[in-house]
């Protein structure tokens, strides 16, 4: 398998050179398409029920969904996904309800779920401190001889952080079958790439681990899934961990709580916005001939109608009582727990 | 029963432990080749192969960041922080993830680590390698603390750690290490986490301690002239409650002895149960003896610092004289 090795700063792309990518016949280039549809769906639909109260603060992923759907569709269902944030509704593509996601911005404990009925790992919250966790995963799993191999999401601001430079050491030494995909959006909060790093490029920092790195179009799903698939071989044959760098750009807020004008440039995002990556997928398959608009206008409704059952669900999560505050914290709870309830019950009640 | 001195007891315990089950490892900064810094983990990497018994990179927070996605995987990891002071970039993934993660699931997954780690002050060694970290770890919702003062104890209480469903951190005292000897039971032995021991018993007043402080409460009974009871917590999370209320019922009188700084320091935290739920049974005020609300000292005056026989009888004459 070729290795990239730093210097080679070229995006690897699909889209724009027409390429076809061997492999992916016709169904799978529409599963593909609609899987993007239902996340731009999801974020679409998830900044509106921000907006009307229904979901509390959200991280918008608008033209992240070719990194996340591509990249997620390169793996096998006993693959484990550690997903960011950013990447909060990846597991609607193992199957994780969309309600449940939407109750975990609903602040709701309905929003969480248990990690292995689909190998997606909590959202981490924290940033890259998950990056460890895929790696202990993969290397556990390596050491029990199961096949899987695991990816970690994370964003530019991450390879900053201590948790990355930890994880992906760790994951090189150990030989992990692991795959760190980095979703470069250019952005942290305020802060651009060129204030988090002085590498010429992300993809440079593969080389300090002794693992090989692959930069490519982040906007373009095909690219996305062919370099993810790349390393996934990589890493279930047993050569270890690959650094992916997805290279896109954040066109919405950081979170429905961020105000990018203050230090965006709103004319650079107005331009991205026209290469935003669902509709250069929508043109590709047009061009093949795959997607007739009948098909398009289905896997929309379909989207549609799925969050539309989805919020309707987690609005109909019964209020979490008090009690849910001392529950699964241990396995053994203390007795200070019963007491406590029992006198916040008795305050409550009166 | 053969005799060990306390850091033999916690290497017995670790062979015992992988021993039984196949899903247990040790993970850590020398643990394998050279078998630890302290000889904790000897012979484990020869016996059980360098896959259980892993040199990891310097690297703590990772240490414990993988030992979580271990456990994801099915194993039952047993890390070792090379030092009390050396843990503290540990404690990222242990506030963020490892007291977490289970309630985070909803129960789904279990988080059965072990944070293992010599810990104190009194080993002439250079700045940092001295601390008594227990409030940082106690601290943390999901996780329980035990701390060891004898070879039995050390060993027993390593054992219900591990076997534990829950994350817990063994701080084991490492000015005793080597000093401390006594007959440890052989094969399987396990002491049931959250249960104090009367390490003596007495009447008319009660000194707590935990691990390297239990010695110098006994050498401190020994000096006074009154009868008087140690109690040696052997777990501070959770806590035997019963235990320490029993004994305040019973002599009226508390001195808590901690070699960390006062400050919110877990004598505070027995202090305010003792304030709470004693109060008519003491006869005087529950007294501290901890170390001092400043950085560990150079070791030419760290005795200074540390909690000695003489400032523990201080305390006590001072109570029963009050």
């Amino acid at each position: 398998m070729a290795q990239v090795l730093p210097g080679e700063h070229e995006l690897r792309r699909v889209i724009d050179e027409d390429r076809e990518v061997e492999g992916l016949g016709e169904a799978d280039l529409l599963e593909l398409y609609r899987s993007l549809i239902l996340l731009r769906t999801y974020d679409e639909r998830s900044l509106v029920y921000h907006r009307q109260g229904r979901i509390g603060t959200y991280a918008i992923f608008w033209n992240h969904e070719a990194a996340q759907v591509g990249s997620a569709h390169a793996l096998e269902d006993d693959d484990w996904i550690f997903p960011s944030y950013r990447e909060s509704a990846i597991g609607l593509l193992r199957g994780l309800p969309p309600a449940t996601v939407l109750s975990w911005w609903r602040g709701h404990p309905a929003g969480w779920w248990n990690p292995a009925d689909y190998n997606v790992a909590s959202i981490c919250v924290p940033i890259a401190t998950h990056v460890p966790h895929a790696a202990g995963l993969a290397w556990g799993k390596k050491l029990k001889g199961d096949g899987a191999v695991a990816i970690a999401y994370f964003g530019d601001g991450a390879t900053s952080e201590g948790a990355f430079h930890e994880g992906a050491n760790f994951a090189a030494v150990m030989g992990a079958p692991l795959v760190l995909f980095c979703t470069n959006n250019q952005w942290a909060i305020s802060t651009p790439l060129e204030a988090q790093t002085k590498a010429e490029a992300l993809v440079d920092k593969a080389a300090g681990y002794g693992m090989p790195g692959i930069r490519v179009d982040g906007g373009d799903v095909l690219a996305v899934y062919e370099a993810t698939r790349e390393a996934v071989a990589r890493a279930r044959d047993g050569e270890g961990p690959t650094f992916i760098e997805a290279v896109t750009y954040r066109v919405a807020p950081h979170a429905t709580a961020d105000d990018p004008r203050a230090y965006i440039d709103l004319a650079r995002v107005e331009e991205e916005k026209q290469r935003e990556c669902v509709g250069r997928y929508d043109a590709y398959l047009r061009r093949l001939g795959v997607l007739t608009d009948e098909l398009a206008h289905e896997f929309k409704e379909d989207a549609l109608a799925t969050m539309r059952a989805a919020i309707a669900a987690a609005e109909a999560e019964p209020p979490a009582g008090p009690e849910e505050l001392f529950e699964h914290v241990y396995v053994d709870p203390p007795t200070s727990f019963g007491s406590d309830l029992a006198e916040l019950r008795r305050i409550l009640d009166a | 029963m053969p005799e060990l001195y306390l850091v033999e007891a916690v290497n017995d315990a670790l062979h015992c432990e992988l021993a039984r089950d196949e899903s247990v490892m040790v993970m850590g900064e020398d643990v394998g080749r050279a078998g630890g810094v302290f000889r904790a983990t000897a012979g484990l990497r020869e016996r059980f192969g360098a896959d259980r018994c892993v040199d990891t990179p310097l690297a703590e927070a990772g240490i414990l960041g993988t030992a979580v996605g271990l456990c994801m995987a099915g194993w039952r990891p047993v890390c070792e922080m090379q030092y009390d002071a050396f843990s503290y970039p540990c404690l990222d993934q242990l506030i963020n993830h490892v007291g977490r993660y289970r309630w985070r699931t909803r129960g789904g997954m279990e988080f059965p680590l072990v944070v293992r780690m010599p810990y104190g002050g009194g080993v002439r060694a250079p700045e940092l390698h001295d601390d008594s970290p227990e409030t940082f770890y106690v601290h943390v919702p999901g996780v329980k603390v035990a701390v060891p003062s004898t070879p039995a104890d050390a060993k027993g209480l390593l054992a219900a750690a591990i076997r534990d469903p829950d994350p817990v951190v063994v701080l084991e005292p490492k000015l005793i290490y080597r000093t401390e000897r006594g007959e440890v039971p052989e094969g399987e032995h396990v002491v049931p986490l959250g249960r104090a021991r009367v390490v003596r018993e007495g009447d008319d007043l009660t000194i707590v301690a935990y691990g390297a402080m239990v010695p110098v409460a006994e050498r401190a009974a020994d000096a006074i002239d009154a009868s008087v009871e140690v109690l040696d917590l052997r777990t501070l999370k959770p806590l035997d409650e019963e235990a320490l209320l029993a004994s305040a019922a019973k002599t009226g009188r508390v001195v808590l002895v901690q070699e960390a700084p006062r400050t919110v320091g877990y004598a505070a935290e027995l202090a305010a149960i003792l304030a709470e739920k004693a109060i008519l049974d003491l006869r005087g005020p529950v007294l501290r003896v901890t170390g001092y609300d400043v950085p560990y000292p150079y070791w030419q005056i760290e005795d200074a610092y540390m909690p000695s026989v003489e400032r523990v009888v201080d305390a006590a004459r001072r109570l029963l004289a009050f």
